[in-house]
């Protein structure tokens, strides 16, 4: 067990774990922060996506001892940042969810999207957006709400 | 603090808890169960009247919250928003004032149709429409039964709007203020409901209530449960169902700090898993990869997929049990070979993967215990639990959780996770434990869309329409061995399995459906829309194939052979027609137009799509859905349905959608080797178009998925010139 230093949402955290244990269960069960999703422990969904100093990045397989100084962003915080609110805000004008599993990561998915292509076409978001499953199918919506998002930006 | 319309509430404790068969409506799940009914009124044929105590649904808090309880799983449908709606809209509630609530189990939430608490069969606004309807309008009319009662007046001379009673002379009191009173007023027996001229809510696009939780990680699913003291257990399952242990060697996953103990659990399948218990999930993971375990398949038989093909092919070669037959049996001699199709279909299992692995929390206090699962047999589920833990359902509170998906998944007649799941907790009475599967347990784990085989020989008459359609489907049956095999299997014939093609609505004069139900050692389950997702595949590729066949346009062609009753296919055509029209008729090149139309669940849907090839994958840039679902309660829901569900329905030809067995092992262990559709594979866009209607609803959950796949690979045979019949798709 050792002591890792992190920055989850802007604010300072200090957990005591094994070393290989992955990003999205110290989240889950040492920061009791489960907005970040268990859906399959082999970066094969996407429900774990978190930011990881900005980039979109699956929890899942991400050893704490990786992270190092890394800010981490989680859905529970990502509304603090003016382009997250905006996402989050259209999802919920568009009636984008369903079940709501997955959704946690399509909004992080979304979210990197928008900050790295404000204008993101069909093809940029297949791209971008093509690693997180919607069992459920809002896949249409998920579109609308990015483009929606979009067209909103400053 | 609930002031809350508190009469007795007569949850109605200690009733027999079986099922009893009472009625059947032909048409796989559109089944009517009846719980608790004196034995002669059942016999009689007369179904008890129903009452609710409308405390049980709606309280009112003093700040003016309605609360109203939500009597079924919420798991993406949307029932957690439109039951609400229909229940406020009678009780002229302010919507903004309204919380859900997933109600727990309990006799007064059971379906009123089935009599169990469940989900399935897209039976949600089907079954309890009625219901919530006057469970509002008798809340209302206690309220104002209050209102009138303070103000000395007669309760036709006051009206509601927006949580408000008015009555004469400009008085007006909330529903707040009026609670603690009305609570005390007598609940009408009946109730005059709203004209539907008069709905303020109901028909109209009303967005989710659990949009915003679900969009910030605050909304709690049952995988995210915590409670003080809580351990997490994961369960080394037998790689062939019904195996169990020969050795097993734990001194590893022993040594893991964290660990709290190893032990043998028994499976529904009769084997044996060993289960691990400890501190958190990743330590449990740890732990669990850790266990050397060598397994005794002694006795067990060894599903192999190729092996079945080859039996089930052999079966569909021989009539099975008769679904069907009519007209004459020895049409199709008549017909000569030149004018006869011969086509074997195959379909794989399928796994429902919903998003959120399957999960259950369960806590024995001897006497007691409380479990909290994301289910949808709720009744089944409560019992089970307590069958294990040796206690009666009602010591067992049994919370339901939002869950991440179902699909059917978590509709078990045989409850084996909350029965996996009270097994360990027993041994850790007193403590919470949560049983987790994971993605490799749940793909792995069976409860599989069964695989089929249909051998189908047309014969074509003259005017190109079927004359003589011999139908024989192999698989398993989904009930058999269920509590609901009383009702769904009848001549040996499991309707579940039949369901899209026995009750078609061509117009078919010599018509002969049978089936062969095979029984092998893969557990299996019904997936969204259950038969309907082969049946209509069958179906729709086969009218498809005989349009072409017959040089006749394939929507012209459906409309000529539906049967003069079939309303809602015929209006959903119409619909679909005319509102994909405009881009029908400019295709891009290399693009194709797919058609299909089937009715579920009593829905009535038609679709086309504009499909072209890319990276030898199908793409589908556009769908047009018409669908008559009677009255839409909640259109918002009902289009959302439909654009998520066809995308769903797209699992089904996923070069990677499938599951197989090889020497009895699952082949298949995560998302990386059994895929459902990522946003590429998915439309585009999906618009969708409902028929007006004043008709009674009926369901939205399922009816998307059995026309999506048909009507791809009639795009794809006009593009490539080849004909379908395996699935998945493997190559186009």
């Amino acid at each position: 067990m050792e002591t890792y230093k992190l920055t989850v949402n802007g604010q300072p955290k200090e957990v005591t774990v094994n070393s290989g244990t992955p990003l999205l269960w110290v989240l889950r069960e040492e920061l009791k922060m489960t907005g970040t999703k268990y859906g399959c422990g082999i970066a094969a969904c996407g429900a774990c996506t978190v930011h990881l100093a900005g980039v979109a990045t699956r929890s899942c397989v991400v050893p704490v001892s990786l992270i190092g100084d890394r800010p981490i962003v989680t859905i529970e915080g990502i509304g603090q940042d003016p382009v997250g609110r905006l996402v989050q805000d259209a999802w919920v004008s568009e009636d984008v969810v369903q079940c709501g599993y997955c959704q946690s990561g399509q909004i992080m998915g979304a979210v990197a999207l928008l900050k790295s292509t404000p204008k993101p076409t069909d093809a940029n978001i297949e791209e971008s957006m093509g690693g997180n499953i919607c069992r459920c199918g809002t896949y249409p919506r998920i579109r609308q709400a990015i483009k929606t998002a979009s067209r909103q930006l400053k | 603090m609930t002031a809350a319309i508190s009469t007795a509430n007569d949850l109605l404790l200690g009733r027999r808890s079986f099922i009893r068969a009472s009625a059947t409506v032909a048409g796989g799940m559109l089944i009517s169960l009846y719980l608790d009914l004196p034995l002669t009124a059942q016999e009689a044929g007369q179904a008890k009247p129903q009452t609710y105590p409308p405390d049980a649904f709606v309280h009112i808090n003093p700040d003016g919250k309605i609360i109203i309880q939500v009597n079924r799983l919420e798991f993406g449908q949307g029932v957690h928003t439109s039951l609400p709606m229909i229940l406020a809209d009678e009780m002229d509630a302010d919507w903004s004032h309204v919380v859900a609530e997933l109600a727990p189990a309990a006799d007064v939430y059971r379906d009123p149709v089935y009599g169990i608490q469940m989900v399935g069969g897209s039976g949600s606004i089907a079954h309890s429409f009625q219901q919530y309807r006057e469970l509002g309008a008798k809340t209302r009319a206690m309220l104002i039964a209050a209102a009138a009662d303070q103000w000395k007046v007669r309760a036709n001379e006051c009206r509601t709007e927006a949580s408000v009673v008015r009555g004469p002379g400009g008085r007006s009191a909330t529903y707040a203020d009026l609670a603690d009173a009305a609570a005390h007023m007598t609940v009408p027996e009946t109730v005059p409901l709203k004209n539907s001229g008069d709905f303020r809510l109901v028909g109209k696009k009303t967005r989710r209530l659990d949009s915003r939780p679900k969009c910030n990680g605050s909304l709690k699913f049952g995988l995210d449960l915590d409670l003080p003291g809580m351990k997490v257990a994961l369960v080394a399952h037998p790689p062939t169902f019904g195996a169990s242990p020969k050795s097993v060697d734990d001194k590893e996953a022993r040594s893991i700090p964290g660990v709290a103990d190893i032990f043998e659990i028994p499976t529904v399948s009769k084997g044996t898993a060993v289960t691990v218990v400890a501190d958190k999930f990743w330590t449990a993971k740890q732990a669990r990869d850790l266990l050397k375990i060598e397994w005794d398949f002694t006795g067990v038989e060894r599903a192999d997929s190729q092996q079945l093909w080859t039996k089930y092919k052999e079966l569909a070669r021989t009539p099975g049990n008769v679904a069907v037959a009519s007209g004459d049996d020895k049409a199709m001699g008549g017909i000569p070979a030149t004018n006869r199709i011969v086509a074997e279909y195959e379909f794989p299992y399928l796994a429902h993967s919903p998003m959120e692995p399957l999960n259950t929390t369960i806590r024995f206090d001897g006497d007691r215990a409380e479990v909290w699962a994301g289910s949808q047999f709720q009744t089944f589920d409560q019992a089970a639990v307590a069958e294990v833990l040796a206690l009666k359902p009602d010591q067992v509170t049994f919370h339901t959780e939002m869950a991440g998906g179902g699909f059917g998944r978590r509709a078990v007649p045989d409850s084996h996770v909350q029965r996996e799941a009270a097994a360990i907790a027993k041994r850790f009475a007193g403590t919470p434990v949560k049983l987790v599967w994971t993605r490799e347990d749940d793909v792995q784990g069976g409860y599989y869309r069964p695989m089929h085989v249909h051998r189908v020989e047309i014969g074509i008459g003259a005017d190109g329409l079927p004359f003589a359609w011999h139908h024989v489907i192999v698989g398993q049956s989904i009930t058999a061995g269920t509590p609901f095999t009383p009702m769904t299997i009848k001549n040996g014939v499991d309707e579940t399995a039949v369901e899209g093609t026995a009750d078609t609505h061509y117009e078919i004069p010599n018509f002969h459906v049978s089936a062969h139900h095979p029984t092998v050692n893969v557990p299996v389950l019904w997936w969204r829309s259950v038969g309907h997702t082969h049946n209509a595949f069958v179906m729709e590729t086969l009218i498809d194939e005989l349009a072409a066949r017959a040089k006749v346009d394939p929507i012209a062609y459906r409309r000529k052979l539906l049967k003069a009753d079939a309303k809602k296919l015929r209006g959903a055509l119409d619909v679909m027609e005319a509102k994909s029209a405009a881009w029908r008729t400019k295709l891009s090149k290399g693009h194709a137009v797919g058609f299909a139309c089937h009715e579920s669940f009593g829905t009535g849907v038609a679709c086309a799509v504009d499909v072209s090839i890319e990276n030898k994958r199908p793409k589908i840039h556009r769908v047009t859905v018409a669908v008559d679902p009677g009255l839409a309660v909640n259109p918002l829901t009902v289009e959302s349905q439909f654009q998520a569900g066809v995308a769903f329905g797209v699992s089904q030809l996923m070069a990677k959608g499938a599951i197989t067995l090889k020497d009895g092992r699952v082949e298949q262990r995560n998302f990386d080797g059994y895929t459902p559709p990522y946003i590429t594979d998915a439309p585009v866009a999906v618009d969708v178009h409902i028929v007006p209607s004043a008709e009674k609803p009926t369901g939205c959950g399922e009816p998307p998925v059995p026309v999506i796949s048909p009507a791809v690979v009639n795009a794809l045979s006009q593009l490539t010139g080849k004909r379908y019949r395996t699935l998945p798709l493997v190559s186009v």
